[in-house]
């Protein structure tokens, strides 16, 4: 008996865990439909929208470089490795710039730009909150949601993509050094590239890109302005950024890789 | 302006249990009362920052709690505000927070006017020259003043100051006295000020308001605040008294 007591208590507790994450998700999805929506109705600043792009693009550069480079190799000392062994070495770009594309730059993208702006934006919002600033805003007539998330929101979703195809760059760069340098001859690399990746992989990895630079801002606004008074609400609002961010870009990731990729098409 | 019977509760915390009062235009209202009474809810009930749990509050003749989004916008822009921390956009210079009414409220494309316009209010709240400084730079009495001078740049008509002397120098503190005074005289604005302060509430004010506890517990003008024997006046006025005096106040 007791021990269907806890069987129940440990059901209704998933439970309660899955309406919490509905819940989460659904403010999200609020909040992106009403900044978003916003656009054409409200007022917003082109300059925020500018300097958005800036702190998301080019602050971002140096970490999806690093990030980029070293997975680009590590990748290639694997295949190397393994596809030597088979006798594929002349696969080896095609099958680097595959993963590349469709899976490794839009996610590292995605994770190191929620680590660094998703925390900053969730973090400035929030003080913004907590001092009044975003009452200011409203006192001022203005849309606060429009105006602090849909620069932010746009920002993102248009630098995400640029910044896989940096990454991209620079992590086919880094194979492509480790590959040469172990005796596989620079045109094989090339040549497999062209033969194996589809412009359809490059619009998959890009679109990608699109929503996961959606769900980065829009959880850090979102958090930003649900954050609880004083410093520990804005720590708090800050951590539940980079942590909702980090699983949303991973969980969706894998229904788009499945929705893109799958079927074994 | 009118608020009637305002109710609010946040959790089970009942904070006003029933405010009423009324202002004309260009009139000047100072309220009173200890902290934590609930005066900064009621500019916030004002504003409809927050919703209105039972009462009614009315702007410039409409009933705020049903006007839609855009006539909410409309009778916001109508109203300057100066909130109890200054709350002065952080990441944009001074000059640019006393430009962001004339840019997003009345939407002026002058930048030259602009600037000429900031440069005055600056000037009027003695802080000539601050422009290009952030909100993080200032001390709390300069950003008090620029949250001042913010919400007076587009001329609203109807000024809601939450503390603006708290924190600033006597002599800082007369000066925005007398600008708004000079406004209210000029324009004909309506000020809702809530203050500590009782030179600068029975300097600037038409009349007074004290609130204790949720409740406004007594109103009249400030000649009627000097001669009152209400208890509620006379503990809130020697509390002042003691504090600036430096004694202690007994329970
Ligand atoms: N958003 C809020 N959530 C919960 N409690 C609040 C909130 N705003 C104000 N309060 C409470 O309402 C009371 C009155 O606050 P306030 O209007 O700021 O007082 P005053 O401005 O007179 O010092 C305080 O006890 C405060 O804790
Ligand atoms: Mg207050």
């Amino acid at each position: 008996m007791s021990n269907s007591d806890e069987k129940l208590s440990f059901i209704s507790a998933i439970g309660r865990g899955i309406i919490a994450f509905l819940e989460v998700l659904g403010c999200y999805v609020v909040f992106a439909y009403r900044a978003l929506s916003g656009l054409w109705r409200h007022t917003w600043s082109l300059r925020d929208l500018v300097e958005q792009l800036e702190k998301v693009g080019v602050g971002s550069v140096i970490m999806v470089s690093i990030t980029s480079a070293f997975t680009g190799m590590v990748m290639a000392v694997q295949t190397l490795d393994q596809f030597l062994r088979f006798g594929a070495g002349d696969y080896i770009g095609g099958v680097i710039a595959l993963s590349l594309i469709r899976e490794m730059s839009p996610v590292l993208t995605g994770l190191v730009v929620a680590g660094r702006v998703g925390a900053s934006m969730a973090a400035e919002i929030g003080t913004m909150r907590v001092t009044e600033q975003l009452d200011a805003l409203k006192a001022f007539g203005l849309n606060d949601e429009v105006f602090v998330g849909a620069p932010r929101i746009v920002s993102s979703m248009i630098m995400l993509p640029v910044l896989t195809i940096y990454s991209f760059v620079v992590g086919i760069g880094g194979g492509y050094l480790y590959v040469v340098a172990h005796g596989v001859h620079q045109s094989t690399f090339r040549r497999s590239i062209e033969v194996l990746v589809d412009p359809y992989d490059v619009y998959g990895g890009l679109l990608k890109a699109l929503v996961f630079g959606l769900i980065i801002a829009t959880v850090a606004c979102s958090e930003g302005f649900r954050a609880g008074n004083g410093a520990k609400g804005v720590g708090e609002a800050t951590t539940r950024a980079v942590v909702w961010g980090d699983m949303l870009i991973l969980t969706f990731n894998y229904f788009l890789s499945t929705f893109l990729f799958g079927g074994g098409g | 302006m009118r608020v009637s019977e305002a109710f609010k509760r946040f959790d089970d915390h009942q904070v006003l249990k029933g405010v009423s009062f009324a202002l004309a235009a260009g009139e000047a209202m100072a309220l009173m009362g200890p902290s934590g009474c609930g005066k900064t809810t009621v500019l916030r009930l004002v504003l409809r920052l927050v919703d209105i749990e039972d009462g009614e509050v009315h702007l410039f003749g409409r009933n705020v709690a049903e006007a839609d989004e855009e006539e909410l916008i409309e009778l916001r822009r109508r109203i300057g505000v100066v909130f109890q921390g200054g709350a002065l956009f952080d990441s944009m210079s001074v000059g640019d927070n006393v430009a962001f009414p004339l840019y997003y409220c009345l939407g002026v494309k002058d930048r030259k006017a602009v600037s000429e316009r900031v440069e005055e209010i600056l000037t009027a709240v003695g802080l000539e020259g601050a422009e290009r400084l952030l909100p993080a730079e200032l001390s709390g009495g300069m950003r008090k003043r620029v949250a001042i001078a913010r919400a007076l740049v587009y001329r609203p008509q109807l000024l809601l100051l939450d503390e603006p002397s708290t924190g600033l120098d006597p002599i800082t503190a007369r000066l925005i006295d007398e600008l708004v005074l000079k406004l209210k005289e000029t324009f004909n604005v309506g000020v809702l000020m809530v203050t500590h302060d009782i030179v600068s509430a029975l300097g600037v004010s038409d009349k007074i308001s004290l609130m204790d506890e949720g409740r406004i517990v007594w109103a009249g003008t400030p000649l009627e605040w000097h001669e009152s024997q209400d208890p509620n006046v006379l503990r809130f006025a020697s509390g002042l008294r003691a504090v600036r005096r430096g004694e202690r106040i007994e329970p």
